[in-house]
């Protein structure tokens, strides 16, 4: 008997083994015929986390938005704020793992006007909208406190020092055209590249890859003395979030009532985000601003064309990040590695039944339309290098010590300092 | 009076600024909502796309990874001779260790009746490496093959290891229906 055992499958392998493949694809050995009452076992697959759940993570972000607003505007309170923002670490950092977010959902909304068989689901078009929606509102109420991200940066500051103007001028710059990007590389359906090097991911999560840990804890580091650093130089959301409550209806002021010019609250701020009155000498210099601005507005159509023009240029590049353009480019300048069996892309390839000049024809399609994106991305990076010039010459007369609305994160720190009472 | 025109011009500025963006944000979650979708999407593989290479061990965010071996035991042969389960080729057949295709042993091996064996996996072993999955499908009828777990998946934005898939096996796939169980479709997307 324990010879047949072994003999019958191995001959029924054999005999398979000889026929050729499409006419076995599903079985090449019969299903037994139990004698015992032997019944199968069921195969258990677990249910993802259920949908209530996920509307469930709107209605938190939801009441978080409403009760920093209501804090913010109304209560004035940073013991709030804080307490607020650790929860809001504890909820959507540590307990959700950091996935669902606000700062990723614009790839995912730029994905689902692209690619029309992907359908962007109703509780991702939430996370997108409703920060934003707040932030027309109530200025940044979303980082303030509902930000996980944002949390986590908050709660290591320890000795702020002061980043000089320019220096935070203009890497101010660099979400606009991280957000350019990451709006590239998903239209184009290559990648996600916000979620792909978010720092602090790995950190909620409690392991990532190597090299996300130690850009996730340098980035803690610096936070320690450059306050926020994702937040003022990284955070491609924050981008948007900076546009929308730049024009805000209403936001957070420091003092809540008249400005008494005590000048107390101008170190509270650790993220630079207090604007001083504005000098008379300033204000009086009207005609050499005029010119500049003039200027500079008129090289904006010039800064748009180079920008669209480098990027452009560089299209090819841009596109390696995408596997087939990858693998095209690889197959096609180094044909030796076919031979070598340990490049599991090449081999899974050579393997699979696409033919070379198919992933070239894929390849070529797909620098196509990231020529066409380079154009967009490189002409709007250069618009925002230009909207940058220019608002250096934009100067609001100010009399007192106002919040700059598209700077701040509506922390509560400087309503502290303010001795003024209601 | 001066001071009070410039700030309404600014106040101006402001509101209509506001109402444009307004306008672009409903814009835009027009749009998306046009295309939209009640479910939500999660990430599984193909198991007739997949290519047993091993990277769901390595690549994915949690470890040990959230990809599992699952046994489609209406597939299964019940072989003594399981190519998912002893290393092909190995003349010495005891179950012992060192004839074991399975890194971490997280195959268990029961006998049924003469001459048939229930292969079972042990979920909190696999590590998803697909050694199993390429002996069955190669020398068996294919019936272990790898899924993604969504109790332990946490459902990234951007599944790792779809990145790193060779050959583009992980797909985003509705929540309603979140696997790709082999007997429910065939290779060429047709039901069975």
């Amino acid at each position: 008997m324990k010879l047949t055992s072994i003999i019958l499958p191995l001959l029924l392998f054999l005999l398979a083994t000889a026929i050729p493949e499409e006419t076995f694809s599903q079985q090449r050995f019969p299903a037994p015929e139990f004698e015992s009452g032997y019944e199968l076992p069921d195969v258990i697959t677990p249910e993802p986390r259920a949908l209530a759940l996920e509307y469930g993570d709107v209605i938190v972000l939801l009441l978080f938005l409403l009760v920093t607003s209501w804090v913010v505007i109304k209560k004035r309170s940073r013991q709030w704020i804080l307490w607020m923002s650790v929860g809001a670490l504890l909820y959507f950092g540590f307990w959700r793992n950091g996935c669902i977010c606000p700062v990723g959902s614009p790839q995912n909304m730029v994905l689902s006007l692209s690619d029309p068989s992907y359908a962007v689901s109703y509780t991702v078009i939430a996370f997108f909208i409703l920060p934003l929606i707040f932030s027309l509102s109530f200025g940044r109420v979303f980082c303030g406190s509902a930000c996980p991200l944002g949390a986590i940066q908050d709660l290591v500051i320890v000795r702020p020092v002061s980043v000089p103007v320019w220096i935070q001028k203009s890497l101010g710059m660099f979400p606009f055209v991280y957000l350019a990007l990451a709006v590239l590389y998903a239209a184009t359906g290559t990648d996600f590249i916000i979620c792909r090097y978010d720092p602090f991911v790995g950190i909620f999560r409690m392991g990532a890859e190597f090299h996300l840990i130690v850009l996730g804890i340098s980035f803690l580091l610096t936070g320690m003395f450059v306050a926020r650093p994702y937040c003022r130089f990284v955070c491609p959301y924050g981008a948007l979030l900076k546009v929308t409550s730049i024009f805000s209806k209403r936001h957070l002021s420091i003092t809540p009532n008249q400005c008494i010019q005590c000048k107390l609250c101008t170190d509270s701020c650790p993220f630079g985000a207090i604007d001083k009155p504005t000098p008379d000498k300033l204000v009086h210099d009207i005609k050499g601003r005029t010119g500049r601005f003039m200027l500079y507005a008129a090289i904006i159509p010039l800064l748009m064309l180079i920008g669209g023009l480098a990027l452009s240029s560089s299209h090819v590049f841009l596109a390696k990040a995408h596997p087939d353009v990858y693998l095209a480019h690889l197959l096609i300048d180094n044909p030796e590695v076919m031979d070598d069996l340990n490049n599991l892309d090449v081999q899974t390839f050579l393997g699979s039944d696409r033919t070379i000049d198919e992933l070239v024809e894929s390849a070529g399609e797909i620098q196509a339309s990231f020529y066409t994106g380079a154009w967009f991305t490189g002409v709007f990076i250069g618009l925002v290098a230009g909207l940058f010039l220019i608002s250096q010459y934009i100067v609001r007369r100010r009399t007192d010590y106002e919040p700059n609305r598209g700077d701040c994160y509506s922390c509560g720190r400087c309503m502290k300092y303010c001795p003024v009472q209601k | 009076m001066e001071r009070k025109k410039t700030k309404s011009r600014r106040e101006f500025i402001n509101s209509s600024m506001r109402f444009g963006m307004v306008l672009a944000l409903g814009g835009i979650g027009g749009l998306a909502l046009r295309s939209s979708t009640k479910d939500q999407w999660v990430w599984q593989i193909d198991p007739f796309k997949c290519s047993w290479c091993g990277r769901c061990a390595t690549n994915c965010v949690l470890n040990p990874s959230a990809v599992k071996c699952v046994h489609a035991y209406e597939l299964c042969g019940y072989c003594d001779l399981c190519g998912g389960y002893l290393i092909p080729g190995h003349s010495d057949r005891s179950t012992a260790a060192e004839n074991q295709l399975c890194p971490t042993a997280a195959i268990e091996r029961k006998f049924i009746e003469e001459p048939y064996y229930e292969y079972k996996i042990n979920e909190d072993l696999c590590i998803g490496c697909a050694k199993c999955a390429e002996g069955c499908s190669a020398f068996g009828n294919g019936s272990l093959y790898l899924q993604i777990m969504h109790h332990l998946c946490v459902n990234c934005n951007e599944c790792a290891i779809a990145r790193a898939c060779p050959s583009d096996a992980i797909k985003r796939v509705k929540g309603s229906e979140p696997y790709l169980m082999k007997g429910d479709f065939t290779a060429d997307g047709g039901e069975t």
